[in-house]
């Protein structure tokens, strides 16, 4: 475990360093404050639009910070050979993917307070209102999310050699499984023979991503998520997590150390 | 005297990119012996199999026949690596550390205790002459600062052995010199080093004992003067005779 945090705190120390994450806030910000300051067609409820508007940019923000931070991270290891003297340590190499996993993960989990605290700030100031379990329900299925995003571009960084190309592929995936995974079974049950047990069989392995979106019970403002579901889902992300953790630890089993 | 490094019939083969031949074997039949204390070079033109040898030691290579250990424990054991200080040639720390949160980072895996890490930490950068920069930022380091940064990490958990891919590659020769004095007190202080080098004077002067190779065979072992001695030459005139350059 201390091996795993060390070069976990390597990882976080990387992220407050750089400048993506800054950026990133400040035009989310910039883009909400701008967008909450008109109050287009004089409706009551434009809060609403707002909080939509916000919530979109968390999302495609935290997935870029989570994609370009994991798809990085061995790779880079590699390329400046950096992943000598740190394997030349009594350090295995399971332990070295799992630390740079818990790395990236906490440093999501920091993203997120700090976006997840400003959309607070804003909706309530806006609404007066302050729903606070349902934002930390939200908060924590979108780090469970993220925790899926971070161990499957991982993996993917073993089997692409280019850090672009990991990570173009991963955010499609994701973007695709975001928008049709779920409606991927009514599609196979329109098909007939073998296109309809492949897309079935697709629909079951995929990981549900959409399910770790509540950004349209938080708009809707429909309160708190019922604990056993939320509970059997957050379980489900942390399984596909360990999974492809699993397949990034033995695609980097024989991997050579050098690019 | 006790073996810290001991290889035997090591054979490494990778699996070859030029048509019709399969595996390119990198070191064939290498057994070795290091004993404790001592400061053994490695030697060899490009290509010889050194850095492949040096990489079966440190378990980044697994080998294809043959055995290496260090301590008694097989190299291929995470814990083989617990007294080992490795310096690899050419290496770019974590740009966005500065040296006294790299040692840290290295430190902490070596698990040494928080009371004993930033006494160690001190030291050490001490001793590679890096006190004064040691909250700068490594990507401002000059080549010869990184080095001494990299033989810094090395050397933060006190190792027993010190291995040390080219420690003067592309070095000024101040900055071998300072390389030199440190592996110097190493040796005085009575650490095991096994170092690899081009350069053949420093290796007459620190060495106790060197190892040429040439095609991934060991060609010549022993102590310096005995080998110059054998071919009545200097250590550069028996270098090229081994590595087959003609003229010499």
């Amino acid at each position: 475990m201390n091996n795993i945090f060390a070069i976990a705190n390597v990882v976080l120390k990387e992220m407050y360093r750089r400048k993506d994450f800054y950026v990133l806030f400040f035009l989310t910000a910039l883009l909400t404050l701008v967008m909450g300051s008109v109050n287009i067609f004089n409706d009551d409820k434009i809060v609403r639009y707002l909080k939509e508007i916000c919530l979109l940019l968390i999302w495609v923000s935290s997935l870029v910070i989570a994609i370009t931070t994991a798809a990085r991270q061995i790779p880079a290891e590699r390329e400046s050979r950096t992943i000598f003297p740190l394997l030349a340590k009594p350090v295995s190499r399971n332990q070295m993917i799992v630390g740079k996993f818990v790395g990236c993960w906490l440093a999501c989990a920091l993203v997120l307070v700090v976006f997840y605290l400003f959309f607070g700030v804003i909706s309530g100031a806006r609404e007066h209102f302050w729903p606070v379990v349902p934002y930390l329900q939200a908060l924590f299925f979108h780090w469970i999310f993220l925790g899926i995003v971070i161990a499957l571009v991982l993996w993917g960084s073993l089997v692409f050699t280019a850090v672009s190309s990991n990570a173009t592929i991963c955010f499609i995936i994701i973007a695709g499984i975001m928008l049709l995974g779920g409606h991927l079974n009514q599609v196979a049950g329109r098909m007939h023979g073998f296109s309809a047990t492949v897309t079935s069989v697709i629909y079951y392995v995929i990981p549900h991503l959409e399910f770790y979106d509540l950004r349209d019970w938080i708009i809707h403002d429909r309160g708190i998520v019922a604990w056993g579901p939320w509970l059997i889902a957050a379980g489900y992300g942390l399984i596909y997590s360990a999974i492809f953790l699993c397949l990034a630890c033995l695609a980097f089993r024989r991997k050579a150390l050098t690019l | 005297m006790n073996a810290v490094v001991e290889i035997k019939d090591l054979r490494v083969e990778y699996p070859s990119r030029e048509l019709g031949q399969r595996t390119k074997v990198a070191v064939k039949s290498l057994s070795l012996k290091v004993s404790a204390g001592e400061v053994f070079g490695f030697l060899g033109p490009n290509g010889a199999g050194k850095t492949t040898t040096m990489n079966v030691l440190l378990g980044f290579v697994n080998p294809t026949g043959g055995s290496a250990s260090i301590f008694g424990v097989d190299v291929r054991e995470p814990i083989a690596r617990q007294r080992i200080g490795y310096l690899p040639e050419l290496t770019y720390y974590y740009k966005f550390l500065n040296a006294e949160e790299l040692l840290r980072f290295y430190a902490k895996i070596f698990n040494i205790p928080k009371s004993e890490r930033e006494k160690r930490i001190d030291e050490v950068l001490k001793l590679v002459e890096l006190d004064h920069a040691r909250t700068r930022l490594i990507k401002t380091y000059s080549k010869g600062m990184q080095q001494r940064a990299g033989l810094a990490q090395a050397l933060i958990n006190d190792p027993d052995l010190l291995i040390l891919d080219e420690p003067t590659s592309g070095l000024d020769p101040l900055g071998r010199m300072k390389v030199r004095d440190i592996i110097q007190r190493l040796k005085e202080r009575g650490k095991t080093v096994f170092f690899s080098s081009h350069e053949l004077g420093e290796v007459e002067t620190v060495c106790d004992r060197i190892g040429i190779l040439c095609q991934g065979e060991l060609k010549v072992e022993g102590r310096v003067a005995d080998i110059t001695a054998q071919y009545q030459t200097n250590l550069e005139r028996v270098f090229l005779k081994i590595v087959g350059y003609e003229n010499a």
